[in-house]
């Protein structure tokens, strides 16, 4: 009873036959904060296909959780959606009524937060908060839904008996696990997971990542992976999305993105973490700190920690463009080989002539 | 890298350490022995890594060489006195300045309240290492400038909350190179940063070794990093050290079991995709009274009847190489561990 009416939307840029799950089509997300407004997610873009796992990366303050929360529609003031649209399964999350969304999540879309093992109700037992979970959706007896969250845990390797256990008696590697089994309960065909393993060793880490792939194959859902980890990123996702300063700036097939990275903040993140293999060699990282929200640096956001700046950098805003199939990228240094048409929406005056005229007209937000 | 001296000089000597914690409950006598006959050295200007993940007993072995807990037993030999007993009562004011401790988190490590100038005036100030204001100043924006924090000036006058993680992880090294310490205890300094950020200070610990001749104990769960900047690295597992050996070997031909399942564990985007054969399930063992034998045992693949009985002695792999692992025990016993 999920999967009806059929991608009647027209996806721009879906291949055809492709199965798109959720197509988010420039997506705005601003914090109204004394100071003005920040506008944390600017403009995003991009598709998910049954199956998939897409894995969006980025420093603190990238937006790249501001994302995942307005897929849920879970942004509380003053976070506010501005613009957008947010499609999925062929119908608009941003139009939908309180009973619609109630359905589309955990129906639709679940999410293991970051702190996921500490997101578990302490005096309640693992067993009825998964009880919990499938009676508010379904209409399932006591006896029913204790099956089912036995059944649950056991697949996501957690022995049926601890179904009695308190949160409390679980190491933080099954807590996470008992997480991932709430938001499996209804089978949805999305999972958002949001850091779900940057709390737990790498050890545990990397069983929770093996049990989340053989559940992905055993039940053909897509997954939306956040984390600043890239190399873990690249190992488990098909596309990555890179973000900085709320837009996205890259974004390929994981393999070619590690490979051969184009935008500069792109290769300086592969160049950030120590290899496990390989030659030792000097890192550089990426000097400077993430940009300030509430006055973005003016055209290429990225442009004043680049090392390859060139003199339009801080005049044009780049747009993400195609640079080959499948691969976007949205720096100025790609823009000669593709057809670019600059609007003057993209051009920004120069902070030297802003100064000159002293005060200039904000644009304000409609 | 740097190569060893012909005679070890050892800055710091750490023989048999061991911490146990009482549990605390009235008539309740277990312990939890969160550190267990730990030896290791730091030989002078050299970063030395524990690595090991959360429980293994890494970041209290920081605490018993920076003093702020004592231990059950064992030496931590500075210089070539033991301080536990020359000092017995509670470290020196010099002990405590020679030897520096950074923590994980700069966001709780700074006092929101004082602006930077004041946190770096205060040290000085207590150990008395300027006179005056003017140079106490001076003193300050050199320090900053040394961490790679410029303009000195303007750094100095911000709070905390106006600096970003790595910014202010650079200010808590300031602090701590204020008072011109000679070993650096630096408990995983950098995973609570950016991960564009963390370069950063992993390189700014290797020129404060390689230019300002500083020892470093780095204390990580991240085994890359430790080969990135470390000469030596040593794996803590359940209160026990396991294995040691010279950083890029570690990597290359581990020997313990462990070891083995630590690295197999780290993601690595060169070495292919999506390994999921996990080889050993489980967690660390409770730390409470634990059992006789090597503590890796139940979770241990090869784990015979002999590992359950008694913690194996150190096997000397190769040089400067050991583990404490019965199937090398057809090798010689390692005499400095």
């Amino acid at each position: 009873m999920t999967t009806t009416k059929g991608q009647t939307t027209p996806a721009s840029n879906a291949a055809p036959g492709s199965d798109v799950l959720l197509r988010i089509e420039n997506l705005k997300v601003e914090y109204l904060a004394g100071r003005g407004s920040v506008r944390a997610v600017d403009g995003v873009s991009f598709t998910i296909h049954r199956g998939e796992v897409i894995g969006l990366a980025g420093e603190s303050g990238c937006g790249k959780s501001t994302v995942a929360q307005a897929i849920m529609r879970i942004l509380q003031p003053p976070a506010i959606i501005t613009g957008g649209e947010i499609i999925f399964e062929g119908r608009d999350v941003l139009q939908m009524n309180d009973r619609e969304l109630r359905k589309f999540r955990w129906d639709g879309v679940s999410m293991v937060f970051q702190s996921a093992m500490n997101s578990l109700n302490p005096v309640a037992t693992i067993g009825d908060q998964i009880i919990d979970g499938i009676q508010a959706h379904k209409k399932v007896s006591n006896a029913e839904g204790r099956e089912m969250a036995a059944e649950l845990l056991e697949i996501v390797g957690i022995e049926r008996d601890r179904i009695d256990s308190y949160p409390h008696q679980l190491s933080g590697g099954m807590r996470q696990r008992a997480v991932i089994a709430i938001a499996l309960a209804l089978q949805p065909p999305l999972m958002i997971m949001d850091e779900p393993t940057t709390a737990l060793d790498v050890v545990v880490q990397r069983e929770i990542l093996a049990k989340i792939g053989e559940l992905k194959e055993r039940f053909g859902f897509s997954i939306i992976f956040i984390t600043h980890d890239m190399s873990l990123l690249v190992e488990i996702s098909d596309r990555i999305a890179i973000m900085y300063a709320g837009q996205i700036i890259e974004m390929s097939n994981s393999r070619e993105l590690f490979e051969t990275p184009l935008h500069p903040y792109t290769e300086g993140l592969m160049g950030s973490f120590p290899a496990l293999t390989g030659p030792r060699r000097k890192l550089e990282g990426i000097p400077g700190s993430p940009p300030d929200l509430i006055s973005p640096p003016s055209g290429c956001r990225f442009h004043p920690r680049c090392p390859k700046r060139m003199l339009m950098c801080d005049r044009v805003r780049p747009q993400l463009g195609e640079h080959s199939p499948g691969h976007q990228v949205r720096c100025h240094l790609y823009e000669v080989s593709r057809p670019h048409r600059v609007e003057p929406s993209d051009l920004e005056p120069h902070p030297q002539a802003i100064a000159r005229q002293g005060h200039e007209s904000e644009r304000s937000v409609s | 890298m740097i190569e060893a001296p012909p005679k070890q000089d050892l800055v710091m000597d750490i023989r048999n350490l061991t911490k146990h914690f009482p549990i605390g409950g009235i008539g309740d006598k277990r312990k939890v022995h969160a550190v267990e006959d730990v030896t290791f050295h730091i030989p002078r200007r050299q970063i030395v890594t524990l690595v090991g993940e959360s429980g293994s007993g890494k970041s209290t072995t920081a605490r018993l060489i920076a003093r702020l807990i004592e231990p059950t037993s064992g030496e931590i030999i500075y210089n070539g006195t033991d301080v536990l007993k020359s000092e017995s009562s509670g470290a020196s004011l010099k002990y405590r300045s020679d030897v520096q401790m950074v923590f994980q988190d700069p966001f709780g490590s700074l006092n929101p309240a004082h602006t930077i100038e004041y946190i770096l005036e205060r040290p000085l100030k207590i150990h008395k290492k300027t006179r005056g204001r003017k140079e106490t100043r001076e003193r300050i924006y050199e320090l900053l400038e040394t961490v790679g924090l410029g303009p000195a000036q303007e750094v100095a006058a911000k709070f905390p909350y106006e600096l970003s993680g790595g910014q202010r992880q650079r200010v808590a090294f300031a602090r701590a190179l204020s008072v011109e310490p000679k070993v650096m205890l630096a408990d995983e300094p950098v995973s609570m940063l950016d991960v564009s950020i963390r370069v950063g200070v992993l390189n700014l610990m290797k020129r404060l070794a390689d230019d300002q001749g500083l020892s470093f104990l780095y204390i990580t769960h991240d085994i890359a990093s430790a080969r990135y900047i470390s000469d030596h690295t040593n794996v803590m597992y359940a209160g026990r050290m396991v294995e040691g050996a010279p950083s890029d070997e570690l990597v290359h031909e581990p020997a313990h079991p462990y070891t083995k399942l630590l690295l197999s564990a780290v993601p690595n985007p060169h070495a292919g995709l999506r390994t999921t054969d996990v080889p050993a399930r489980g967690e660390i063992p409770s730390l409470i009274d634990p059992p006789p034998g090597c503590p890796f045992a139940p979770r241990c693949p090869f784990a015979m009847k002999r590992c359950r009985e008694a913690m194996p002695p150190p096997f000397t792999i190769g040089k400067d190489h050991w583990a404490r692992c019965y199937l090398y025990d057809d090798l010689p016993n390692d005499p400095n561990v």
